[in-house]
């Protein structure tokens, strides 16, 4: 999230698209009912089912799944054809006139420079026209038909509401409707904001539906204001958490890279990622990179890192692929190239598309490792249950090793929230059993293996031997030892750069954040921008002052949020250019004359003039991107594609199936299906009741939602002879479910290009292990197909049959 | 909402009111007496309570266990009752139909007690030590580094990368956790290494 929950308050229209708040975080919702409450602020959801957050919203519009794109283009189109654009904004903060390479353009459903061979673009004309002076050239007065802002109207123009509701299925007038309602908020007193989940990330170009959003906010003013932004729903508790701190193949922490192998050495790797400014007198804050990336290989290796050893640059793996995602691991793993595998917390059995391909996948392991205070289905995949594993067990040589850790009762620590807020918390509780912290698990794997090591050497095993293992106890390191290790410190005395006769920070004490990070060495740091988590004020995780000085809903007292316990990013965009708030009700900072003052830490230098420099500190050209120049492998403006299953062909190209540059493995492209053949489009979503897999172990709520079920419309009910709560049998190109049918009036068919499109609605809660029922998931009919930036899985439109049908078996024993 | 007096201060509040005045006082009679001494006591007084947070959705809203025992004292600590921290600022004491079974969760029967193992080709479970499941798995990884590990790519550039091992970490660990983790999986080369944040 840009801002936070509580900050949705102070909103004016929330728009709910690619979520479902009410039901998948419904105390977070309540911040929506307060501002509907209180602000008389107005609620849209437009979603593909007729959710309880719709049955709560002012107006409601269905749209066919995975049509995002070309309904927020629309939005965008008609805001900017009726004179709906906050513009004093857009032309300040954005690059709306900056002026884009000759070449650069867009034609039957493609940018230009496709190579259908590679799938991938060339990308070299997507970019800007720079100056001999390095900067980029721009024309404020937007007349240049080469600037960004022209390219957009042109990129937008077949968006018309007809074409809307052609491609959507969303009716004219109720499309109309909602950008109506949207395009007010254009007014610098008047704010939305964005509201999505997995609705929107989880399709082949999940991350455009996303940017069309975030531009779309752009045009109207709302990101960096109070009561707007783009506001990411995240579904676990601490999975902005752990993709901060660079738990995921192509990053290290605070969003540093992973190195690939055309980085040779320590100033290679640095020379593609110390962004110079691309507009006069802009921050471009990461040209601090280099501090930060020594500091880190400092918290990691400690004395092992040297200057005279590229800071021991070469621990690190490189990559050979742009990732080694959970998609490809599991093709490698089907493929027979991966032989052991650790799930800490996680059951890709049931979490990762193609469910058979898995199971395939996770027979080949020579062995596997499972962390879980619960049973999962992924530690018993070898075991048989009928319908619901038909698997052979004794033909499954897998060793399975089952580790039982604590739960969150049991432990201290902290986790990041989608509002950024790190929130400490303690144990309460005496772990069942013989059940350990992972902290110790680890702990007791790592230094068997550098034992090990020591004494019989090994393959490189420097990275392993030289280690920071610093802790009291290395058995058992503290949650506080770690999260200061996060926050780093001092290795010796560091002189005040201002006066050179005064000591800074002491060698050996806790930084106070990250602008004291050094790039020589003398300072360490786990992950950057969680700097000032825990220095020498002590844990200011576990603050718990809940004051909110004239209600803005900030909360600067409560936990710690990064970066530097600020609240809402970009919230210099909340002034002017001479630096008073846009909505004088609403302020957020203001510049008095010589700095920023106001209820957030701003986000840019507290003395920087308003009209020097731009809110998008972390971009070389401090503005934020309308055109994202070669950023993106599918494009420099979200344009509409068709999920890689789709009811019917793309509009603008009827030979396109899917992203035309996403990733597919040769053996999944023969596991795609037709709409002749599964004509129905799926789609997969939580419950309120239930939380992925782990909540049908819990008695209450088993009680609550027992059994599993897809929802259908009763019109393909009636076509299908299907009975409600008869049970169906679904099944898509890659496998079958039994479920229990469930018609309902919260589906109805759309019209698309002219055909009904039935939608069929699969939640996710079941399993074989429990106390619920057993029963199945979306993740047995789901491609095996990711984004083509992230290789997040098309779990949100894909394609199935139906038809009525018995009931699944047990084994039979 | 009034969330200046704490919803502990007014717990202990309530709680003082009871044990300072006596049934005759409050103009009980005999029988009624009698009936109150059947009442159990409110069963959250003598307990421990600990700030927490839900473990589920990332709104992560404010809990407070409650619990037999006291883990700053030493103590064992068993479980009763978990409810929504009425202090927070995010959830102001609600809880969703998830977070208000927490409880559930923490005793729930199928939570894992004990390390356990499956042999290859073996329809079960069996129980295992911890030591000996540490040292074999400690073996199998180091053998199947030792052995796949690459050390350079084919120009001679050093990528030490180790493919044929997997990790998955948890998005439900704490961040101290995870950063644990992540020296211990970037730290051996694993590059296959991902969070549910890429599902």
């Amino acid at each position: 999230m840009t801002n936070s929950w509580t900050d949705i308050k102070n909103t004016d229209l929330v728009v709910v698209m690619g979520g479902n708040a009410a039901e998948a975080h419904p105390c977070g919702f309540k911040w929506v009912t307060e501002a509907k409450a209180n602000r008389g602020a107005k609620l849209i959801v437009v979603d593909p089912r007729y959710t309880r957050t719709a049955s709560v919203s002012d107006y409601y519009a269905p749209i066919r799944q995975g049509t995002d794109i070309a309904f927020l283009n629309g939005v965008m189109k008609y805001c900017i054809d009726n004179d709906k654009v906050q513009w004093e904004y857009m032309k300040a903060f954005t690059n709306a006139s900056y002026i884009v390479k000759d070449g650069f353009g867009y034609k039957d459903g493609l940018f230009t420079g496709y190579d259908p061979e590679k799938r991938d673009y060339d990308k070299s004309t997507w970019d800007y026209v720079l100056g001999d002076d390095g900067f980029v050239t721009t024309d404020p007065t937007l007349q240049n038909p080469r600037c960004v802002w022209n390219l957009l109207k042109e990129h937008l123009a077949p968006y018309t509401p007809e074409m809307v509701e052609r491609i959507c299925g969303t009716p004219k007038d109720k499309f109309l409707k909602v950008a109506e309602m949207i395009s007010e908020c254009s007014s610098p007193t008047k704010t939305m904001t964005s509201m999505y989940a997995l609705g929107w990330t989880q399709h082949s170009y999940g991350s455009q539906n996303i940017r069309a959003m975030a531009m779309l906010q752009l045009i109207l003013g709302n990101i960096g204001v109070r009561g707007g932004g783009m506001n990411a729903l995240r579904g676990h508790s601490n999975i902005q958490g752990l993709t901060d701190l660079g738990l995921m193949s192509h990053l290290l922490t605070g969003y540093l890279t992973m190195p690939t192998e055309k980085d040779v050495d320590f100033t290679t790797y640095m020379s593609t990622r110390q962004f110079k400014p691309l507009r006069p007198g802009q921050t471009s804050y990461w040209q601090n990179y280099r501090k930060f990336m020594v500091s880190f290989q400092k918290a990691m290796w400690g004395d092992a890192a040297r200057a005279d050893n590229d800071w021991a640059f070469n621990y690190i793996p490189k990559l050979d692929v742009p990732s080694y995602d959970v998609l490809r691991m599991f093709e490698l793993m089907y493929q027979g190239k991966v032989n052991g595998y650790i799930c800490q917390g996680f059951n890709p059995l049931l979490a990762f598309p193609n469910r058979d391909k898995n199971t395939e996948a996770l027979s080949k392991l020579k062995w596997l490792i499972t962390m879980d205070p619960l049973e999962t289905e992924t530690a018993r995949f070898w075991e048989n249950h009928g319908d619901f594993n038909p698997v052979d067990t004794v033909s499954i040589q897998t060793e399975v090793f089952q580790l039982p850790t604590t739960c969150f009762a049991e432990e201290d620590g902290s986790l990041t929230n989608s509002g950024r807020w790190l929130q400490w918390h303690w144990a309460g509780g005496t772990p069942p059993g013989e059940a350990q912290h992972d902290t110790y698990i680890i702990a007791q794997i790592f230094l068997r293996m550098r034992e090990l090591y020591r004494k019989e050497g090994g393959a490189f095993p420097d990275p392993i031997l030289n280690m920071s293992w610093d802790y009291a106890d290395p058995n058992e390191p503290t949650a506080e030892e770690l999260a200061k290790e996060i926050n780093g410190r001092a290795l010796t005395d560091l002189m005040d750069p201002t006066d050179p006769t005064k000591v800074q920070v002491a060698a050996g004490k806790q930084v106070l954040n990250f602008s004291q990070l050094r790039d020589d060495g003398s300072t360490m740091c786990g992950c950057w921008i969680y700097s000032g988590n825990f220095n020498e004020q002590g844990n200011n995780m576990a603050r718990r002052d809940n004051h909110d000085p004239d209600d803005t809903g900030a909360y600067l007292g409560w936990s710690f949020a990064w970066p530097l316990n600020r609240r809402t990013l970009y919230n210099r965009a909340s002034a002017d250019l001479q630096g008073r708030p846009w909505d004088p009700s609403r302020k957020l900072l203001e510049w008095d004359g010589s700095k920023w003052t106001g209820y957030d830490i701003p986000d840019i230098a507290p003395t920087a003039k308003p009209e020097d420099v731009g809110p998008f500190i972390m971009n070389q050209e401090g503005t934020a991107r309308l055109f994202t120049r070669g950023m993106m492998r599918d494009g420099p403006f979200p344009a509409h594609m068709e999920p890689f299953e789709s009811p019917v062909a793309n509009v603008f190209n009827p030979e396109m199936r899917g992203n035309p540059v996403s990733r597919v493995f040769e053996t999944d492209v023969a596991q795609m299906g037709l709409s002749d053949e599964f004509p129905y489009a799926a789609t997969s979503y939580r419950l309120t009741e239930h939380f992925h897999y782990w909540t049908k172990h819990n008695r209450v709520n088993s009680a609550l939602q027992p059994e599993f079920f897809v929802e259908i419309s009763e019109e393909l009910a009636k076509e299908k002879n299907i009975g409600n709560g008869g049970w169906v049998r679904v099944w898509s190109k890659r496998g079958s479910v039994k479920a229990k049918a469930v018609v309902t009036k919260r589906i109805r068919p759309l019209m698309c290009d002219g055909k009904p499109v039935h939608v069929v609605g699969i939640p996710l809660h079941w399993g074989f292990t429990g106390s619920a029922k057993k029963g199945f998931g979306p993740n047995s009919l789901a491609p095996f197909v990711g984004d083509a930036n992230i290789e997040t899985p098309e779990y949100k439109a894909f394609l199935v049959n139906i038809e009525p049908s018995t009931a699944p078996q047990e084994a039979t024993v | 909402m009034n969330v200046d007096l704490s919803r502990r201060s007014f717990l202990k509040l309530a709680g003082a009111g009871v044990a300072a005045t006596s049934l005759g006082a409050m103009g009980f009679g005999e029988a009624e007496a009698a009936e109150a001494a059947h009442v159990r006591p409110f069963k959250l007084t003598t307990t421990t309570e600990t700030r927490n947070t839900c473990p589920y959705c990332s709104v992560a809203c404010g809990v407070i266990i409650y619990s037999k025992g006291d883990l700053r004292k030493g103590e064992a600590a068993d479980i009763v009752h978990i409810e929504g921290d009425a202090d927070h600022p995010t959830n102001r004491g609600t809880l969703c139909p998830k977070g208000a079974a927490l409880k559930d969760f923490v005793k729930s029967p199928t939570r894992l007690k004990y390390p356990m193992h499956r042999k290859p080709g073996s329809d079960k479970f069996e129980r295992i030590s911890w030591d000996e499941a540490f040292d074999r798995i400690a073996r199998l990884m180091k053998d199947d580094r030792d052995a796949n590990f690459v050390a350079t790519n084919a120009a001679g550039v050093p990528v030490n990368r180790w493919t044929t091992v997997g990790m998955l970490a948890a998005s439900a660990t704490t961040n101290e956790t995870a950063w644990a983790t992540f020296k211990f999986a970037k730290g051996l080369g694993i590059v296959g290494f991902d969070n549910q944040a890429r599902v």
